[in-house]
């Protein structure tokens, strides 16, 4: 194939240039003593040190944590019997159906699903607030991991089942022996994204929050609205460490599993 | 026989459908019909044709037009060009890694770059132009909309340019074809599914941004996402908001079918 010439390069390095300035933008002045974001002053780590005195930041740090592995591992719990069951369902159309219905929260827009489980809550009568939040992230995260481990499913040979079942295995024994360590890499790629999902998630939880809880994207939207801090700044230089590392966890967890390529990316 | 027993695995995923898939929908069917003070009627719907909000449409629409025009026109170049380098999997993973980083913190970094003594302003004043007043207008909003919106156009159609036999562009070219001619009638028909999706990808959460218009247009633009949130959090006319989202709702499954139709085929 041909190679590159100089323009195309350029074009390339402007566009990852591009990608990236805001993100640097924000750490290179999480260091500035100054207090804006217009001319650095010098070099200071106190902004830091604010973020890790702010008890109240803090808890909400601690908040969207516990939402995000909670709701990432039972909507795991979810997701996999809903593979399991969209895999078992024979008949071509109630599958299709079943798909349909699994890719509906995937691409609606989160302003809809945000009113609509506003909606939801008030009408069952469940208080705005930790419960809402983790049932509505619940919510949206089972289809996700549903589109990631229903691919390994698929690629089970039935045989191996067969073969199980022969040798005596009680269905009990084919799922938690055969299909479960089978299929383990789709499963720890869906808890994965959950957990993405779930902590990148703003509108949603915008709308289902209420006014004694908040997570950190809410948090963040809150203080960004007031302007320029640079407690946000060295908070985002934080956040970024940690995404990449998770990233980086990602991205071995999908090296070993290599069928299923990064389908669903949120908007 | 064994059927029924297999089909316990539906239960958990079949309730979760109904209670968070069908349950909102219809929920927002069914509060589309109140108006404000509860009441059965259809003055939402009456309302929502009266120039007011058939502006508000309009230019919702227009400018997710702007977004996804721009978008693509960035992204094909970018993503045609990345197949063609080195370590592909390396520069994609990069391309991808700034979508795992909080939107928010994204917007917030264009508050200290497009401020009135940002760096874009810095480097306008010294081309000679003088500061102008980027933060809080059209082009700021476009901007920073196709920056967020990027990756999202680049993955789907640099996925179906790497689909794409490479002997075809040889052949095109073998019989003569010059560059741009083999872009027109080979490459380009052949990637129009990944320029689809991507589209889809990018125009529904265009329609509905509302933190985006908040934070970077200061509220000038008004998109029907802005218009639902004011609905439900700010002046608590619900039925009104079910109403936009009902239109959202029914904007985007136009969007999904157009955009649809061929992907079956192209796989």
């Amino acid at each position: 194939m041909r190679k590159n010439s100089k323009l195309s390069n350029l074009y390339l390095v402007l566009v990852f240039a591009i990608l990236y300035a805001p993100i640097f933008y924000l750490m290179y002045y999480s260091f500035n003593s100054g207090g804006t974001m217009r001319e650095f002053e010098g070099f200071t780590l106190d902004w830091y040190k604010e973020v890790f005195q702010d008890t109240r930041l803090l808890i909400i740090v601690l908040n969207t944590l516990i939402i995000a592995l909670l709701s990432s591992a039972i909507s795991t719990i979810l997701g996999v019997f809903g593979a399991l069951a969209i895999t078992y369902v024979k008949k071509r159309r109630t599958k299709n159906t079943l798909l349909t219905m699994n890719n509906v929260l995937i691409v609606s827009p989160d302003v809809i699903i945000g009113a609509s489980f506003l909606i939801l809550f008030t009408m069952i009568g469940i208080k705005l607030g930790f419960t809402s939040v983790l049932l509505s992230h619940i919510a949206f995260s089972v289809p996700i991991v549903v589109i990631m481990v229903l691919p390994k499913l698929e690629e089970m040979s039935s045989s191996l089942v067969d073969a199980a079942r022969d040798l005596g295995a009680s269905k009990w024994e084919v799922l938690t022996k055969v299909i479960l360590p089978y299929i383990t890499p789709g499963i720890f790629a869906g808890f994965f994204m959950a957990l993405t999902y779930s902590l990148d998630d703003f509108a949603v939880t915008f709308f289902v929050t209420g006014n004694g809880f908040s997570t950190l994207s809410v948090e963040i939207y809150s203080l960004a609205r007031q302007g320029i801090s640079l407690t946000i700044n060295a908070l985002s230089t934080l956040i970024f460490l940690v995404t990449i590392l998770l990233v980086v966890g990602y991205y071995f967890i999908t090296q070993r599993n290599n069928r299923v390529k990064g389908v669903a990316i949120r908007k | 026989m064994q059927t029924n027993s297999r089909n316990l695995y539906l239960i958990p995923y079949v309730l979760w459908m109904v209670l968070f898939v069908a349950a909102p929908i219809v929920l927002i069917f069914y509060y589309s019909l109140f108006d404000i003070e509860g009441n059965l009627t259809l003055a939402n719907y009456a309302k929502f044709f009266t120039p007011v909000y058939m502006q508000m449409t309009l230019s919702s629409f227009w400018y997710a037009f702007l977004i996804t025009a721009f978008s693509l026109l960035i992204a094909y170049p970018t993503a045609y060009l990345l197949t063609k380098t080195k370590h592909k999997q390396l520069w994609l993973l990069l391309i991808i890694l700034p979508t795992w980083i909080n939107l928010l913190l994204k917007a917030y970094a264009f508050l200290g770059i497009f401020g009135t003594y940002g760096t874009a302003n810095n480097l306008l004043a010294w081309l000679g132009a003088g500061r102008q007043q980027i933060l809080f207008t059209d082009f700021s909003f476009v901007f920073v909309s196709v920056y967020i919106f990027i990756p999202f156009m680049i993955l789907p159609i640099y996925n179906s340019l790497e689909e794409m036999n490479p002997s075809l562009i040889d052949a095109a070219r073998d019989l003569g074809s010059s560059q741009w001619e083999t872009f027109k009638k080979v490459i380009f028909p052949l990637t129009v599914s990944g320029v689809k999706s991507g589209c889809q990808a990018v125009f529904i959460p265009a329609l509905s941004l509302f933190m985006i218009t908040r934070l970077i247009a200061g509220n000038r633009v008004i998109t029907l996402g802005t218009a639902i949130e004011q609905h439900f959090l700010v002046t608590q006319d619900w039925g009104m908001g079910a109403t936009i989202a009902v239109f959202l709702i029914i904007a985007m499954a136009i969007i999904i079918l157009l955009t649809n139709n061929q992907r079956r085929s192209a796989r």
